[in-house]
């Protein structure tokens, strides 16, 4: 179901006389204005609904599509204890992903109408999982700065005016936050460990770090959704303002680990009274979006590949389900005959 | 490198603790390898679940008997007292469901039996028949779907079940000091699971449930040829650093 026309606003009769776009427009104005949410029975503009299907499936994509990259180690663990909490790790991305195709649905798609756009490359995922896991490391390095960025994206995203996607936010940063304390444990053990194991942490972060800044999206001033979805409260502060912070909380994390982070440009500024970094090479980011990262055809095709590997499974799911819904209508008639 | 203590010079209840806590490890591993492919999301959550219980179940049994990642990363083939039917590789969907399904009613059995032994081992069965018992529902809601669903899934299916079948007298085989008789449950097993394939629309298989040669010695430490690739991805990188602390 994609059609929108079905949605008016809510605790009206149905024999009262349509409401004019005006009077719908207005009551969405006032609630966004007053921080009340907007629900899925509320009236809200295309527009607003369009953008919230975008963010939200293309976060749920990324969920799915970011278990690749880390259960590319369950099975190379290198202790039982890392083992479970990777595969813990992994089965919360599902569980994110979950909740993200539900509240989605909540907007009147599909799931399987979304994971056809995955699909079809016409929604998109987070560029992020387009770089490869080469090493143990590089767990962890994902737990401390992907995730850190992802929760310093989504702690806002818990006050935004859509409600399901704001409570499906509330949770998942909880969940997000045990995975980022967990990669950094990971690279201190390694930081601490042997040379190598040293080596093999600062090179995860020395890789991780720039397509880490790249997640918060363009520069202000090239971000082409920003403006609107401020003023719809769907975003609370601006890529830069949300970059500037996440910088400003990893240099001081850096130090405890022991690990270099890969700016010379890095340095504190005292006026702003926090870190100035280097410039981003958004050239690598606009290849990467186009397509051209290491992994974007890699994660697609093992996507679609788990999906039509699946399909019988799906089928045979249908048809037993629909087997059975047969029997129970003939067990409802014979007890009436 | 520490050695680790053989199975051998083992009190017949360790030895028999560690030979549960490998089959347990061994599936986790094996289940491990579904996550993010399975034929939907709700499957992704649900195997890697079922693999978390596992390893835990894994991590207590093994320490009782030794340092758990010497025993998981450190030990060769032949040391480990697995039965084959957990080391086999992941096949499709059918073969994942159908080795669940035996493995599960198996393991419930096992654990439901050894809670009741009172011996050293039953606050951990007692515990862990919890979790199983989620395992078998799940082996079984599968099964009646694939077995019941379309003529493709009740093929492959099918396939499955037979299949598996001869790795499945092993399950059986008596296990010194665990204080439960095995081959006694044998019987209530196959009941079990007939009564599930009955209800799946699927024949229970009629060829031997083990063989003269390979199926059916992983408690006498003899495996399959997957085996040592499962052991050498499970194991390259902490044997890649001796000694090191993760």
């Amino acid at each position: 179901m994609t059609t929108t026309a079905e949605h008016t606003a809510p605790g009206r009769a149905a024999s009262a006389p349509p409401p004019d776009q005006g009077e719908l427009q207005a009551a969405f104005d006032d609630a966004v204005a007053a921080d009340t949410r907007i629900e899925p029975r509320d009236w809200m503009p295309d527009a607003y609904r369009a953008t919230l299907v975008r963010q939200m499936a293309q976060h749920a994509h990324s969920e799915i599509i970011g278990m690749q990259p880390e259960a590319n180690w369950i099975t190379r663990a290198p202790s039982l204890r890392r083992k479970a909490i990777l595969m813990a790790k992994v089965q919360d991305e599902a569980g994110h992903g979950l909740y993200l195709y539900s509240a989605t649905e909540t907007l009147g798609v599909s799931r399987d109408d979304l994971l056809d756009k995955l699909h079809a490359g016409r929604q998109r995922y987070s560029s992020i999982f387009n770089y490869p896991t080469l090493t143990w490391a590089d767990v962890g390095a994902i737990g401390w700065l992907v995730d850190g960025a992802a929760i310093t994206n989504q702690v806002p995203l818990c006050r935004c005016s859509y409600g399901p996607y704001a409570r499906a936010m509330v949770r998942i940063c909880k969940e997000e936050s045990f995975h980022q304390r967990q990669g950094y444990e990971l690279l201190l053990a390694l930081s601490r460990g042997t040379p190598e194991q040293h080596a093999m942490a600062q090179d995860a972060v020395n890789r991780w770090w720039w397509p880490s800044l790249m997640m918060f999206g363009p520069a202000d001033g090239e971000s082409a959704h920003s403006a609107q979805s401020m003023a719809w409260k769907i975003k609370r502060h601006s890529n830069d303002e949300l970059r500037q912070r996440f910088v400003d909380i990893c240099v001081p994390q850096a130090e405890v680990l022991g690990l270099t982070l890969p700016d010379p440009d890095l340095r504190w500024n005292e006026s702003r009274g926090s870190y100035d970094h280097g410039a981003i090479d958004w050239s690598e980011f606009q290849e990467v979006l186009r397509g051209n990262g290491p992994c974007n055809e890699q994660r697609l095709d093992r996507r679609r590949t788990a999906h039509e590997n699946g399909t019988w499974v799906r089928e045979a799911a249908a048809a037993y389900a629909a087997k059975h819904a047969a029997d129970q209508d003939n067990a409802h008639e014979e007890a009436r005959a | 490198m520490t050695p680790v203590t053989a199975a051998e010079s083992l009190t017949p209840e360790l030895a028999a603790a560690r030979a549960l806590g490998d089959d347990a490890l061994v599936l986790a591993q094996r289940l491990g390898e579904w996550a993010g492919d399975a034929p939907v999301l709700e499957e992704d959550v649900a195997l890697t679940n079922i693999a978390l219980d596992l390893l835990g179940q894994a991590r207590t049994l093994l320490s009782l008997t030794g340092d758990e990642d010497e025993l998981a990363f450190l030990r060769e083939e032949h040391e480990f007292r697995n039965v084959q039917l957990a080391e086999l590789p992941i096949g499709d969907f059918a073969d994942t469901t159908a080795r669940q399904l035996y493995f599960s009613v198996y393991q419930e059995l096992l654990y439901a039996a050894l809670a009741d032994t009172g011996g050293a081992l039953a606050p951990l069965a007692a515990k862990a028949v919890v979790e199983v018992a989620y395992h078998r529902d799940h082996a079984e809601q599968w099964t009646l779907r694939l077995g019941d669903g379309t003529e493709e899934s009740h093929r492959r299916m099918q396939r499955a079940v037979d299949g598996l079948w001869r790795y499945t007298g092993e399950l059986f085989e008596p296990l010194d000091g665990l204080g439960v008789d095995l081959p006694g449950l044998h019987p209530v097993w196959r009941e079990r699971v007939a009564d599930v394939l009955g209800r799946a629309t699927l024949t229970v298989p009629g060829g031997p449930d083990r063989t003269p040669w390979a199926a059916g010695a992983g408690r006498q430490g003899v495996h399959t040829e997957a085996f040592g690739r499962l052991l050498a991805e499970m194991q390259y990188l902490h044997r890649a650093h001796p000694g090191a602390s993760w």
